[in-house]
């Protein structure tokens, strides 16, 4: 099913949280939000699952409108709160059945979903305990069980991974992609390695607006469209050699990174490259370089690029 | 339907499984009994085969207690995050609170099962009003899902569930008595509006064995009431 996002408008207050935004997501892809804290991810995710209801704006999931058809959009909606939330004082098994009922999942096939999801997510061992009992990892777990026992059709999972151990983030991360391949999931996370493996495409929101939107290399491709290069250059001086590299046509800026080692940051002008022309400039003038690496833009240095201002 | 008693189960058990459910029921057959049976006028002291003296203890101590049972019924989900959770799968906001509003119901009417010793006893003690005591029960049945939908209304107004009881206990005492002690003191419209809203003006006739649809229809019409806002509480949060 695929989730259609149309002028999506929340207002707190005078705050605006989620301002005109915009996005689809494919059946057979997952989506990543990634965003600085309150840009709007958790406010957006709420308004798919229909728990809050948007200022403006239309959203649709596969042929239902959620404003309209609320009752049919949650049927198939697996959705994972970003606190989590869980009956404390409920034995993992009791809750699960409990949302499966919800579900409506019929009496003959409750017991096989139920092993299954805990099966899948891993709380083989738990199963009997209750669930305040829990570890944060496997609270979790079970919030994640709870999300998948109807297979649905559209997983919504705020910050799926936060509190697992890094054996439980590979693990989840794993099963994500998997259900990706065939349902439509939108994860959010402001940790951008989690987004980088699992995600096929990147949303990334600051103050309730989509700032990019692309694959990672897309993303990382469009912030480089400056090459930028770390470079040593010995036996000469340093302001020598600061103006010289300056002169260069293909330099754009250039700074210190160490003076005393005469360590530059280079940022070439758009789609050229300064190599050779600093290599050259070193023969000439004899100064020996003995640093010269491309310096790739980080998702992260996109990140903050975007939504530092 | 179906939905409306997965919620109202799922209650019911959490009342037995956090032994709620047995301090309630002790509470409520123990002052009921001690008050009916044993102290100050009970049914010894009035020698009547009646259950009256039962009803009329059973109407201050179910106000009490109910507060405590509801407290909790959407304050606590709404403190611990777990109605975002309700709220997101396929249930819609009536068959959340009218299965929440079941649970104690149905707790409140084992408590009164578990009296029927008491009517046991009195009719083999003397010559008893089958008809009064049904009537009897049935208004104790509406006077508890009365003040089940209020304190159900107040839980989904606060995070904090002894605010809640408050906030019930608050309220129930103008229907318990306050409205009862203005409206017979003012004459004329405003007197007998007040006195039709008392409690005690309508628990009294039914708890005499008169069943008017009248004093049906207000404890209904609160019960609604009650229920209606606890949900509209339930839309408004969506677009908090």
């Amino acid at each position: 099913m695929d989730v259609v996002v149309e002028n999506l408008t929340k207002t707190y207050g005078t705050q605006k949280a989620v301002d005109h935004l915009s996005f689809k997501v494919k059946t057979g892809e997952v989506l990543g939000f990634l965003g600085p804290n309150g840009a709007g991810k958790t406010t957006t995710m709420k308004a798919i699952t229909s728990f809050l209801i948007p200022d403006e704006g239309s959203i649709r999931v596969g042929d239902f409108s959620v404003d309209e058809q609320a009752e049919e959009v949650k049927k198939h909606i697996g959705y994972l709160p970003e606190s989590n939330p869980l009956y404390e004082e409920m034995p993992i098994i009791d809750y699960l059945k409990f949302v499966a009922k919800v579900e409506g999942i019929p009496a003959g096939q409750m017991e096989e979903k139920i092993r299954e999801v805990i099966r899948v997510c891993g709380i083989q061992k738990e199963k009997h305990k209750k669930i305040s009992e829990l570890s944060k990892g496997y609270k979790q777990r079970v919030g994640l069980a709870q999300a998948l026992i109807h297979d649905p059709e559209v997983l919504i999972l705020d910050e799926p991974t936060t509190g697992l151990d890094p054996n439980q983030i590979v693990e989840i991360r794993e099963l994500i992609k998997k259900i990706g391949r065939e349902k439509t999931v939108i994860l959010s996370s402001h940790i951008l390695a989690e987004v980088e493996a699992t995600c096929d495409r990147i949303l990334i929101i600051n103050k309730g607006k989509i700032v990019a939107e692309g694959t990672t290399e897309e993303l990382r491709k469009k912030s480089q469209a400056h090459e930028v290069l770390k470079v040593t250059i010995e036996e000469g001086d340093v302001n020598d050699i600061f103006n010289a590299l300056q002169a260069l046509d293909e330099i754009d800026r250039v700074d210190f990174i160490d003076r005393e080692n005469a360590e530059f940051e280079i940022q070439s002008r758009s789609d050229l490259s300064a190599r050779r022309a600093i290599f050259n400039l070193c023969v000439e003038k004899h100064w020996i370089l003995t640093q010269l690496t491309p310096i790739e833009t980080k998702l992260e240095d996109v990140f903050r690029k975007l939504t530092l201002n | 339907m179906k939905k409306i008693g997965i919620i109202a189960s799922r209650e019911l058990k959490a009342y037995f499984d956090s032994l709620m459910a047995y301090v309630l029921l002790v509470l409520f057959l123990g002052f009921t009994g001690f008050f009916t049976w044993i102290y100050g006028s009970d049914i010894f002291y009035i020698k009547q085969a009646s259950l009256q003296v039962f009803f009329s203890v059973a109407y201050w101590t179910l106000f009490f207690i109910i507060p405590a049972l509801t407290m909790h019924l959407l304050s606590e989900e709404n403190r611990s995050g777990t109605l975002e959770l309700l709220l997101t799968k396929p249930l819609s906001d009536w068959q959340i609170v009218v299965g929440k509003f079941l649970a104690p119901l149905v707790l409140i009417v084992i408590a009164l099962a578990l009296t029927l010793p008491y009517y046991i006893t009195v009719a083999r003690l003397g010559d008893i009003d089958h008809g009064q005591v049904l009537s009897g029960y049935l208004v104790l049945i509406l006077f508890s899902a009365m003040y089940i939908s209020l304190g159900l209304f107040t839980s989904s107004l606060t995070k904090n569930s002894i605010v809640s009881y408050l906030i019930t206990v608050f309220i129930g005492i103008f229907f318990q008595i306050i409205f009862q002690m203005i409206g017979s003191n003012l004459p004329g419209t405003l007197g007998h509006w007040l006195n039709y809203l008392s409690m005690n003006t309508h628990f009294d006739s039914m708890a005499r064995g008169l069943i008017d649809s009248r004093d049906i229809i207000y404890f209904l019409m609160f019960i609604t009431l009650g229920l209606v806002l606890s949900e509209s509480m339930l839309i408004k949060r969506r677009y908090s």
